[in-house]
């Protein structure tokens, strides 16, 4: 749809133009004129979110033997415990689904959102301190310690979308025809009522 | 934000406090009443003053409060981080009508706190597979033909337990308000959307980054991009000075302190959402967006007490992602005979709809629930029903299995016994 503009001072005329160029199905395509365009370094700085596929991966690597040393300046153990599993939080290495919405790292889909992870929302108490490398050197710990990837493998933009997580084949693609007011799925499963 | 509301909170007590010690004790003085009159004329006392004429307050015998999550919350043996941040649930059973008081709407924080957001230095960056990425300010959105609309908002993690007491514990994380802003399909256009782009990225300015991928068929429906709730601004804790909106669907893609909007082909199963899709069961595994049919009495309900036989008005609210309600029943035999309740106007589509029935107790125990039906003819489950479908116990579903069932939209009974107190009554 396009733009129906109302001229400041209304006349008769104008009333008759605004009709005649504002059909209500019009296939205008002007713009309302507001708002301002991005440049290149404001679209760079908000492109923080890192997708499935890792294209947003920063510049940047870090190895399993780094990320250990950054688990322990960064405060990680007082939630995560020394070794990754000891708590109070939740544990970082094993299958175990240890009920509440916590999912075993093992889980995850997409090595990449591993990186998006940690460097957005962690630690807990100070979320967005951790540098590229950092959250590099942390995902490589992660992927290293649940037996994904090898102690000295280099993770970074390249290599981390690479990893190939053991639980990938559970993960169902969404479906592509939704439509919202779908009755949701079970609906048609449920065998009458009670 | 926490601090200067408190704040004026206590300038408001103190006031209070220093009013009542010294300066006008003749009008804050309540006159004696003669037994079935109620106070009035000159008797009644003044509340006119410039606290209450610049900013309303509510009368000092209203006191409902949102339900703080912790001591008695079924998560209460999990670790806390630190910072402890709380959360608290709305005082449905308080609520009438289908509006939730602003104030009183619940506040998950996601456990990243509420930033304190100064308007004038916040904008909105829509950016990815469009022709022109955008920046908008607060003001700059408030230049677009606005859109409102009534619709409720609900906690996917709103969920009831047979040990919760009252209502506002088994179905307070949810709320009902008027929501002000832009359609996102607006500015979109304005950025102009590249072919293949089926998704966006929402992202929200909470220290933890708060992001959420939506489905574009949803967002060229009714998703805003809203700034205004019940008629002021959106509060700090509901995402000031823009949120976004995405109406029926679950709590979490509705991201409060929206900064950046980037338009995508796929969802980004961002931290916040990864864990649906990849349950134990291949029907977790399905993007379930719109929230289920799900009602529930909010009159007579747990720690309620009858004070004696005779009529009663049951209500309640009922509620759909997948549009209008068309049809409440209720129950007052656990479920072997219902009644079409009487569903007051306005029942707004994805809103709350306020339900009625007249009843009269006759001393005996009886099991008041409701059940609703919507305009998709989805009907709101039974607890056996909705274990029966997840292939599960109706105990194993009470015992905390989490975010992976979906969303939990059981009936909920409640038990009235012979004495007139009302007791959840969810089976274990």
């Amino acid at each position: 749809m396009g733009w129906c503009t109302i001229p400041w001072r209304p006349s008769l005329l104008a009333a008759l133009m605004s009709v005649v160029l504002c059909p209500v199905s019009g296939a205008q395509e002007s713009s309302f004129g507001v708002g301002r365009l991005a440049t290149p370094e404001e679209i760079r700085d908000a492109d923080t979110t890192v997708g499935p596929e890792g294209k947003e991966l920063p510049p940047g690597s870090g190895t399993a033997v780094q990320g250990a040393a950054v688990f322990g300046q960064r405060g990680c153990p007082l939630c995560h415990g020394p070794t990754l599993i000891e708590g109070p939080g939740p544990a970082l290495v094993g299958e175990e689904l240890t009920g509440l919405s916590y999912y075993p790292v093992s889980y995850w889909p997409f090595a990449p959102l591993i990186f998006d992870f940690v460097r957005r929302a962690m630690p807990y108490d100070r979320a967005g301190i951790l540098s590229a490398n950092e959250s590099y050197a942390l995902t490589a710990l992660l992927l290293y310690r649940n037996g994904i990837i090898e102690e000295e493998d280099v993770m970074d933009a390249n290599s981390l979308p690479a990893v190939v997580m053991p639980h990938r084949s559970r993960y169902t693609e969404p479906p592509e025809d939704w439509q919202p007011g779908r009755p949701r799925p079970w609906t048609d499963e449920r065998h009458g009522r009670e | 934000m926490g601090s200067k509301k408190s704040s004026r909170r206590r300038f408001i007590q103190k006031g209070a406090a220093f009013a009542g010690l010294a300066a006008t004790p003749a009008s804050l003085a309540i006159a004696p009443r003669a037994a079935g009159s109620q106070t009035r004329g000159s008797a009644v006392p003044d509340m006119n003053s410039m606290e209450y004429v610049l900013y309303g307050e509510r009368s000092r015998f209203v006191n409902a409060e949102r339900i703080l999550e912790g001591h008695d919350h079924h998560e209460v043996n999990r670790p806390r981080p630190d910072p402890y941040r709380p959360s608290a649930g709305t005082p449905i059973h308080d609520l009438v009508g289908i509006i939730t008081p602003s104030s009183l709407h619940f506040a998950t924080q996601h456990h990243y706190g509420i930033p304190d957001i100064n308007p004038s230095e916040h904008q909105l960056t829509i950016h990815g597979m469009v022709d022109r990425p955008l920046i908008f300010t607060v003001d700059d959105l408030k230049r677009f033909p606005a859109t409102s609309g009534i619709y409720f908002l609900e906690c996917l993690g709103n969920r009831p337990r047979p040990t919760d007491k009252t209502v506002n514990d088994t179905h307070g994380r949810i709320a009902c308000s008027e929501w002000t802003g832009v359609p996102l399909s607006l500015l979109l256009q304005e950025a102009g959307i590249k072919n293949g782009a089926s998704w966006i990225v929402a992202e929200g300015s909470d220290a933890g980054q708060h992001t959420k991928s939506v489905p574009m068929a949803k967002v060229m429906d009714d998703v805003l991009v809203a700034y205004g709730q019940n008629g002021e601004p959106v509060r700090p804790d509901q995402g000031f000075p823009m949120r976004l909106l995405v109406p029926g669907f679950e709590g979490i893609y509705n991201v409060k302190w929206l900064k950046t909007i980037k338009v995508v082909d796929q969802p980004y199963l961002t931290f916040q959402e990864r864990s649906r899709f990849l349950g134990p069961d291949h029907r977790s595994s399905h993007f379930i967006y719109e929230l289920g049919p799900k009602s529930v009495i909010t009159f007579p309900s747990g720690e309620d007490r009858l004070p004696e036989r005779g009529n009663y008005t049951i209500t309640g609210l009922a509620w759909s992602g997948g549009g209008t309600i068309r049809r409440v029943e209720v129950s007052a035999d656990g479920g072997r005979s219902w009644t079409d309740a009487k569903l007051r106007q306005p029942a707004l589509k994805r809103a709350f709809t306020r339900f009625d029935l007249v009843w009269q107790w006759n001393g005996e125990e009886a099991i008041l629930q409701s059940r609703c039906t919507d305009e998709l003819d989805q009907v709101q489950p039974s607890a056996n029903e909705f274990a029966r479908f997840w292939g599960h116990t109706v105990t194993e579903i009470h015992q905390g299995m989490g975010s992976r069932f979906g969303h939990v939209n059981f009936i909920q009974p409640w038990k009235v016994t012979t004495n007139g107190m009302v007791h959840n009554s969810l089976e274990t």
